[in-house]
């Protein structure tokens, strides 16, 4: 996983709630291989895009100083909805490494932090405030940083943001899980065998 | 005196291996993947990783597969790409030693649907699935989440998964439902309360006297839509109607572990005094048949409703929307629900594709003609044979209804069934986004028997009225 540690880069609004991953990834690109060429096409596809392939110029990441941001501003539940990872591949395809919003749907949240994308939660109004920089500037940039858990916004204030401590220190150092629980060998044989000899009926499944 | 416990503690903590700061490495005694499972394999297979406990994985061609002349075969389905997703997780099941309910199999089925037919659902357990709806097995008194292909991988690879605990939210639906009021109904007006996100950070625990009347199936319907609550997980406590349907399932504890299974069963259900962190409440006999109207399923009103306007909107953000909301359905303000033309009906999806369901929507079709194309695609094979043992079929063959092989079909619109651009479709699935059914596609969630009447009416329309027309 790319680590996160700290990011100054233009930021994009979208000012809906509730941005489901169907629309960063619509479904008929789920099966796209990772790395495919098409894959910076994906995010927002049916919203970037007329059918001919041409851009929607009125669509956000479509304006010019938008093109380049690495962050996104969003308002509440952003990501709800289906599991897909396609969903933060997309994101992360396109240059985008850390959303704000104030709420995000709990498996794309994860998605993200397994992905090295950063999902900053803010109160709403700080994110309707930001997203106002950043419509009123076009291209202003955002700062974030991992280590002491604060966004600088374009006009200079900064607002600390709550992040558990193990994703951060996973984000921080782009550490995968299964390094980690590979540690945990010795406790997972013994819950195992307490598992199976206390509750046997649910650790094997009957032979079907 | 240890103190009460909600359900949702009492597997969390039987399921927990280790902890760290916040976070705690679960057991998971069950895993589910279908074919868009295909980034957790490819990272195996580049990483040259085994599967830790094939045993307690379970495969399902349900998302690619296609609905009609299933019986042709996997090499028979015409677009390569669509076909290689189902030869991808057959070749890749076969490779990591996975039991896979393949297309052809008699009792292949979406896996949210086969998974508690085959007894693979069961309380008590974690359970975890490659798909957002995998809440629909906390119906059976168990955990169970969704999670995307990082986290399948880490539990393929190591039968655990690290997770943060969530908070506890308790959702009680007091009172019977009135007539012409379905399961699909309840969990519409409940997202319409809460909101989309109303439960993130949350898992759902169902309660009151409308749940546990509920049958098994009423119970996964309800469940199946946490999701769109936000709440990761739905459960519903354990009872005599959970064990009845589990028992004697392929997969289910027998003879002996069936006793003991039945007697740590009943000791999940909530303390009495357990607290939960949210608790919110629905008076179930005042819940009407709902129907969505706009591009997310908070969009939700009883059909007796009209089309709110932007201004309805609590901030900015909510009116925008709302606006966008309606120009993408196509929708003026005020307009009445039941005036609402519809160009096609689905009636399936891990939702609303059970037995129950088709029974439903079948007494609704007999009392008139389809005057649109609307198709019943079954949850399973299994469904489908007992359905065509009843005489289901026929009831919806002459009443013009297309009776299809099963799989997820139009709910996700991944295999080859999709709306046309601008198409507007009454279904019983569970997402409403914007082109979740097919690209410019129009949605308008409902229950099977409010499917079934849009199909015979041409319109959305309150089957209450119908029903009581006949």
């Amino acid at each position: 996983m790319q680590p996160f540690t700290t990011l100054t880069a233009a930021a994009a609004p979208f000012d809906q709630p509730n941005i489901d991953t169907n629309q960063l990834c619509p479904t008929r690109f789920n099966k796209v291989p990772l790395g495919a060429p098409e894959y910076p096409k994906i995010l927002f596809h049916d919203q970037r895009f007329n059918p001919d392939g041409s851009e929607k110029r009125e669509f956000v990441l479509n304006k010019t100083p938008y093109r380049e941001a690495q962050i996104i501003v969003a308002d509440r539940n952003w990501g709800g909805g289906s599991s897909r990872e396609s969903a933060v591949y997309a994101l992360m395809a396109f240059g985008i490494r850390a959303v704000v919003a104030s709420s995000f749907g709990d498996i794309h949240r994860n998605n993200c932090l397994k992905n090295g994308v950063l999902p900053v939660i803010l109160p709403n109004e700080i994110c309707v405030a930001l997203r106002q920089q950043i419509h009123e500037r076009q291209g202003a940039q955002i700062s974030i940083d991992l280590e002491k858990q604060t966004v600088t916004a374009p006009d200079g204030d900064v607002h600390r943001f709550d992040i558990p401590a193990v994703p951060k220190k996973c984000l921080l150092q782009g550490l995968d899980d299964v390094g980690r629980t590979q540690q945990f060998q010795p406790e997972i044989e013994a819950f195992r065998a307490r598992y199976r000899k206390e509750l046997p009926f649910q650790a094997m499944p009957a032979a079907g | 005196m240890a103190s009460a416990q909600t359900m949702f503690d009492k597997i969390w903590q039987r399921h927990a291996i280790a902890a760290e700061q916040d976070e705690t490495l679960l057991y998971v005694a069950r895993c589910l993947i279908h074919e868009g499972s295909s980034h957790t394999f490819d990272r195996m297979g580049k990483e040259g990783r085994k599967t830790a406990e094939p045993d307690k994985v379970f495969a399902f061609s349900d998302h690619y597969v296609p609905t009609t002349n299933q019986r042709n075969g996997i090499g028979a389905i015409g677009d390569p790409k669509i076909r290689n997703m189902v030869e991808m997780l057959t070749a890749n099941c076969r490779k990591y030693g996975i039991r896979h309910f393949n297309m052809g199999d008699p009792d292949q089925g979406i896996l949210h649907v086969a998974g508690p037919e085959q007894g693979v659902s069961i309380p008590g357990i974690v359970l975890v699935g490659a798909d957002s709806h995998t809440a629909t097995h906390g119906a059976f008194g168990n955990l169970s989440f969704g999670a995307g292909a990082s986290e399948i991988y880490h539990i393929m690879v190591t039968q655990t998964l690290w997770q943060r605990k969530p908070k506890a939210m308790r959702i009680r639906v007091d009172h019977r439902l009135p007539f012409g009021v379905a399961a699909k109904d309840v969990i519409l007006a409940i997202i319409a309360k809460i909101g989309h996100g109303g439960a993130s950070g949350h898992i759902i625990e169902y309660a009151g006297e409308a749940l546990t009347s509920m049958t098994m199936e009423q119970r996964m319907t309800v469940c199946n839509m946490s999701i769109e609550a936000g709440g990761r997980a739905g459960m519903v406590a354990p009872d005599d109607e959970t064990f009845a349907y589990v028992h004697g399932r392929a997969y289910a504890p027998k003879g002996a572990d069936w006793d003991s299974a039945l007697a740590h069963w009943k000791t999940l259900p909530s303390d009495d005094g357990a607290v939960f962190d949210a608790e919110v409440t629905l008076d179930g006999a005042e819940v009407a048949p709902m129907v969505t109207w706009g591009i997310n399923p908070e969009h939700a009103l009883p059909i007796t409703g009209r089309v709110p306007s932007p201004d309805a909107g609590r901030d900015a953000a909510t009116k925008t929307e709302i606006a966008d909301a309606l120009e993408y359905m196509d929708l003026k303000p005020g307009a009445a629900l039941d005036d609402i033309a519809i160009d096609r009906v689905f009636i399936g999806s891990c939702t609303n594709s059970r037995i129950e369901d088709l029974r439903a929507a079948a007494e609704v079709a007999k009392l008139g003609k389809a005057k649109i194309p609307a198709w019943i695609v079954p949850g399973s094979a299994t469904i489908k044979r007992n359905a065509e043992a009843e005489g289901l079929d026929r009831v919806f063959t002459a009443a013009g209804f297309e009776w299809r092989d099963p799989g997820c079909s139009l709910c996700t619109a991944i295999n080859g069934d999709m709306l046309r651009p601008g198409e507007r479709c009454a279904s019983t699935s569970n997402r409403n986004f914007k082109g979740r059914q097919g690209l410019g596609g129009r949605t308008h969630l409902v229950s099977p028997a409010m499917a079934a009447a849009a199909a015979i009416t041409g319109k959305l329309t309150d089957v209450r009225k119908l029903a009581k027309g006949a």
